[in-house]
């Protein structure tokens, strides 16, 4: 089981929910988790999300494993310059 | 492929060496080729009829007469471009920011295009394309646009992130909240507030090399395009999925790019010279012109920011507070939103809220530039903070001190930090000779903290050891200032063989897989890891053949400083095998040596930088001069230190540019009316004093040579770091960038008569 | 219109070509003889990249009419080094770093020629001035300075 922490326009999609407790081994179990319980939540993944596992961000590596009461935090995927 | 990217603990031979890069001859000597560098047999040249207007619709548009004048080969229009978007809301602005469809949308939205067989029929066929507009209202600025009755851009826009959904269109795309704890509770805590509403003009990335390409679609359907790029393999995608053809088809080569700092990490015109040469069935060159780049390319945006910061007596930040307001040109962006999440990153805080909003004006699309958003949004925190320390009367170094992020600290954006560089940069800074040089009447000093997250993002690289022992790198990201150098010497480190003997290339897009761009300063960082990956593959190989030469089980051989070393005293004769021996019998032993890698370098480490500067004012014109600057920034590992401080010093000096002289001015009429270099300042030499840098090296734990990101982060503290200064020397806070002379003398007058009354 | 033929030097060779009377000198650089080591920014004479030196004169390239250099004598980046020989600027551009993109640094090794010339000495605020008609956007000129700065003092000998 690992903490999950939305950013705000997450939240929003989540009814309002900032922090979940999901069942995931690694980032593509939890999108995909996320997508089942929140279909609203797929175009937030097709656009891209970036998870904060306990403070290191991944953005592409969906194999990433989520240790046993990591902190996860989600956030848009971003441009640089 | 199995590959740790976890830092190790070594020692390094090659990696914080200083050699000259190995393309630096040709860029000496005039050989290096930039985009208009290039040509092809039969080549057109391409040019663009851009809007004279802010807001129009496109009633019709008559490329008649245009079509017929001899030399002219073809003539394009939206309808050449048709949607093949398929939904994808992204992809349709690139499009019709490409080409206007159905309405023009700032001054210099292209809406048509010819190919001629020279410049100058080119320019007289622009002349007779006959555009019918409806001129409509229009708005330019941030704070006008994002009041209720502006007129509208795009009236199917309603604000995305509101509790309730609204029932009327705006120019407000998403509204998006940070932070933790509560703000409300904080503030009660707070013995001293400061709150400031600040404002930052539109500037652009102004690189040297205006955007330029070369097309050439065959009749066959395969087509080529040489481009000044960030990113050819986004270029790629991009231009593949808007002409409606497969990737693979579209060869696309990255020529030497002179300047990009995020500008060139979108299409403009690629697709429009893709279409011409379609068109004409011929090869076109499309070249933009200085006030075309101005007008239609890559600006930042203008920002309107709110902060609200509390403090204790002691210098505890009990809360802070920020709304943010940043431009977007016509399109939704997510540029608050990176304001928003970037403003308060430094700082180790328990109440924190940051709200951005997207807001549309009739200004081009804005770009990434240089750690996009952060700048702005430090220039009015640090400002702030440091009024906020003056206030509660410590030294605006020791309050940061007391308050900066640390490993453990949770990150106003969200996340909780690792190991971070912001306290060592306030450190340094604190015991630089610097801060403690004297200062003279009219001069000020400010200080002010930087950050940005840094990317990594899917990399590939190809090693290949030549029959002679030499090693030829090809990358996939765009070397925008000596890269080639840096991975070189990455590869010689890992071989354990000397810098010259590796030669680094940017490879075309269909010579390697996939790569992401050169942007949010993954170059160095994600090509680093794969070449660290690639060499290690190659070793596996060079190994096995060393005990093929030997007839030994490859388990007894290791790598050690370039050479091959059966180890075991029963091996006692046999004398290492180098590199280049190895590689001599490499037909015989199996073919060609090379090492592969593909890989998502994930993990880039986040990078903090602390600037000190000096400025004097004149009190009677408003002018000012830097006197001094500092960079003090961590690079987690300094692979090329020479071009890491060229990193520091040229994001110093964008950042003082931006500070003090460069913006966009719009007309009434919504045009923009400094589209050129000569009323668009950038710094010149003599505006600027050398600007010294000091490299910290915080080691990045998911890099195997604690390598961060160096970009971005030096254009991050200067806007506030100047603003300090300014000031500090004047005694009037300044909460307008650039603090151009005529904004310095308003608020001393402000000032001077507020004493008055 | 009817093509203008022009008789010129450039970089010590002989050279004839025949331009439009609107062309500048820029444009036949490049386009016409292929020495592209000249850059067009700006094309209004504001960002120096187009440097070139017309009978011991810098100038922008992109404000001279091809036209114009008949019968003078026209230095450009392509014939800086003399064959393999860096020019001691070009050497020191190098050690130093003093380019990231290189888009400049054709137009700042002409114009630090051009002034080293004019004074073999010049101090670090003469060099600023110097070079004040040419922009880069990388290197916040601290480099570029320095190497111009270890330049003289080679070539002072």
């Amino acid at each position: 089981m690992v903490a999950v922490t939305l950013w705000g326009s997450l939240a929003a999609v989540a009814g309002g929910k900032d922090k979940l407790d999901i069942e995931a081994k690694d980032i593509r179990e939890l999108f995909r988790k996320l997508a089942e319980q929140y279909p609203a939540f797929e175009p937030f993944i097709d656009r891209g999300i970036a998870v904060a596992i306990d403070g290191t961000i991944y953005r592409d590596t969906w194999s990433k494993e989520l240790p046993e009461g990591a902190e996860i935090f989600l956030l848009p995927r971003l441009a640089g310059g | 492929m199995n590959f740790d990217p976890r830092l190790t603990n070594r020692s390094f031979t090659s990696v914080g060496t200083r050699p000259v890069r190995p393309d630096g001859i040709d860029k000496v000597t005039g050989r290096a080729r930039y985009g208009a560098d290039f040509n092809m047999a039969g080549q057109l040249v391409g040019r663009v009829l851009r809007s004279p207007h802010a807001h129009a619709v496109i009633r019709g548009i008559n490329t008649s007469k245009a079509e017929a004048l001899p030399g002219v080969k073809a003539v394009i229009t939206a309808a050449d471009l048709p949607d093949l978007t398929n939904g994808d809301s992204a992809m349709y602005d690139i499009l019709d920011n490409c080409m206007a469809r159905k309405k023009a949308l700032y001054d210099g939205h292209a809406v048509a295009a010819v190919a001629a067989i020279d410049a100058r029929t080119a320019r007289q066929a622009l002349k007779l394309i006959e555009v019918d507009y409806e001129v409509l209202p229009h708005v330019t600025d941030v704070d006008e646009a994002f009041q209720h009755g502006a007129p509208l851009i795009n009236d199917a826009v309603f604000t995305e992130g509101l509790e309730e959904k609204p029932v009327k269109p705006s120019n407000v795309t998403k509204r998006t909240q940070y932070g933790h704890g509560d703000v409300h509770k904080g503030f009660a805590e707070a013995d001293t507030i400061v709150e400031r509403s600040f404002k930052t003009e539109q500037t652009h990335q102004g690189y040297i090399e205006p955007h330029a390409c070369v097309a050439s679609v065959s009749a066959d359907g395969m087509a080529e395009l040489w481009v000044c790029t960030q990113g050819p393999f986004v270029y790629r995608q991009h231009c593949a999925q808007l002409l409606g053809m497969e990737a693979s088809k579209l060869r696309v080569t990255s020529s030497e790019i002179g300047g990009g700092f995020g500008g060139k990490t979108h299409v403009w015109a690629e697709p429009v010279a893709l279409a011409l040469s379609r068109k004409a069935g011929r090869p076109v060159k499309l070249v933009m012109t200085r006030d075309e780049v101005f007008r239609a390319s890559g600006p930042t945006s203008a920002t309107s920011i709110d902060v609200k910061i509390g403090a204790r007596k002691d210098g505890t930040i009990t809360a802070a507070e920020a709304t943010l307001r940043y431009s977007c040109g016509p399109y939704p962006g997510m540029w608050a939103e990176i304001g928003a999440m970037t403003s308060f990153a430094c700082y180790r805080l328990e109440n924190v809220k940051t709200v951005g909003f997207e807001v549309l004006v009739n200004r081009p699309k804005t770009a990434a530039y240089r750690a996009p958003s952060a700048p702005m949004a430090a220039f009015a925190v640090e400002s702030a903070i440091d009024e906020l320390a003056k206030k509660v009367g410590i030294d605006p170094v020791e309050f940061r001190i007391k308050n900066a992020a640390q490993e453990g600290t949770r990150a106003s954006y969200g996340p909780v930090y690792g190991p971070i560089g912001i306290g060592p940069t306030l450190e340094a800074v604190k015991n630089h000779p610097h801060m403690k040089a004297p200062l003279a009447k009219n001069q000020g000093r400010g200080m002010a903290c930087g950050f940005w997250f840094n990317f990594g993002g899917q990399t590939c690289v190809d090693l290949n050891i030549g029959m002679d022992g030499s090693v030829s790198l090809a990358v996939g990201t765009v070397d925008v200032g000596g890269s080639r150098a840096s991975l070189s010497l990455v590869a010689a480190e890992e071989l354990g063989i000397d810098y010259s003997q590796v030669k680094a290339i940017v490879a075309d897009t269909s010579s390697l897989g996939y790569n992401d761009m050169t942007d949010g300063s993954r170059g160095t960082f994600s090509s680093s890891m794969a070449t660290i990956s690639a060499a290690r593959n190659a070793i596996k190989i060079l190994r096995e053949r060393a005990a093929q030469m030997w007839d030994i089980p490859v388990d007894d051989v290791t790598w050690e400083k370039g050479h091959a070393i059966a180890k075991g005293e029963k091996y006692g004769n046999l004398s290492p095998l180098s590199l280049k021996e190895i590689a001599a019998q490499s037909g015989t032993t199996g073919g060609p040596i090379a090492g592969h890698s593909e890989l998502v370098a994930d993990g880039a480490g986040v990078s903090f930088a602390t600037h000190i500067c000096d400025i004097e004012v004149d009190p009677e014109t408003g002018s000012t001069r830097v006197l001094r600057y500092t960079v003090v920034q961590d690079a987690g590992k300094a692979v090329h230190p020479t071009y890491v401080e060229g990193q520091y010093q040229g994001g110093a000096a964008q950042g003082i540019g931006w500070a003090l002289n460069e913006e966009y001015i719009y007309g009434k009429d919504g045009r923009l009316q400094n589209a050129g270099f000569l009323d668009y300042r950038i710094p010149v030499c003599s505006d600027l004093p050398m600007i010294d840098t000091q490299i910290l090296e915080i080691p990045n734990p998911n890099h195997p040579y604690g390598v961060r990101g160096v970009g971005e982060t030096s254009i991050v503290p200067p806007l506030a770091a100047i603003a300090n200064a300014v000031s500090n020397a004047v005694g009037v806070r300044m909460t307008h960038i650039p603090m151009s002379p005529p904004r310095i003398l308003a608020a001393l007058e402000a000032s001077a008569s507020a004493h008055d009354a | 219109m009817a093509g203008v033929a022009v008789s010129t030097t450039i970089n010590g060779d002989h050279v004839e070509y025949l331009c439009q009377p609107d062309e500048t000198l820029l444009d036949v650089l490049r386009d016409r003889l292929g020495l592209t080591g000249a850059k067009e920014g700006c094309g209004t004479g504001d960002c120096g990249a187009c440097s070139v030196i017309v009978d011991d004169r810098l100038v922008c390239s992109c404000l001279v009419l091809g036209a114009e250099a008949e019968g003078r004598r026209i230095e450009t980046i392509e014939g800086m080094a003399h064959g393999e020989k860096l020019h001691p600027l070009q050497q020191k551009f190098l050690e130093h770093a003093a380019l990231q993109c290189g888009i400049c640094t054709p137009g700042f090794l002409i114009a630090a020629k051009d002034l080293l010339t004019k004074n073999p000495d010049p101090t670090e605020e003469e060099i600023r001035f110097g070079l004040a008609g040419n922009l880069c956007r990388c290197t916040g000129y601290d480099k570029i300075v320095r190497a111009v700065q270890d330049a003289a003092s080679v070539m002072r000998g």
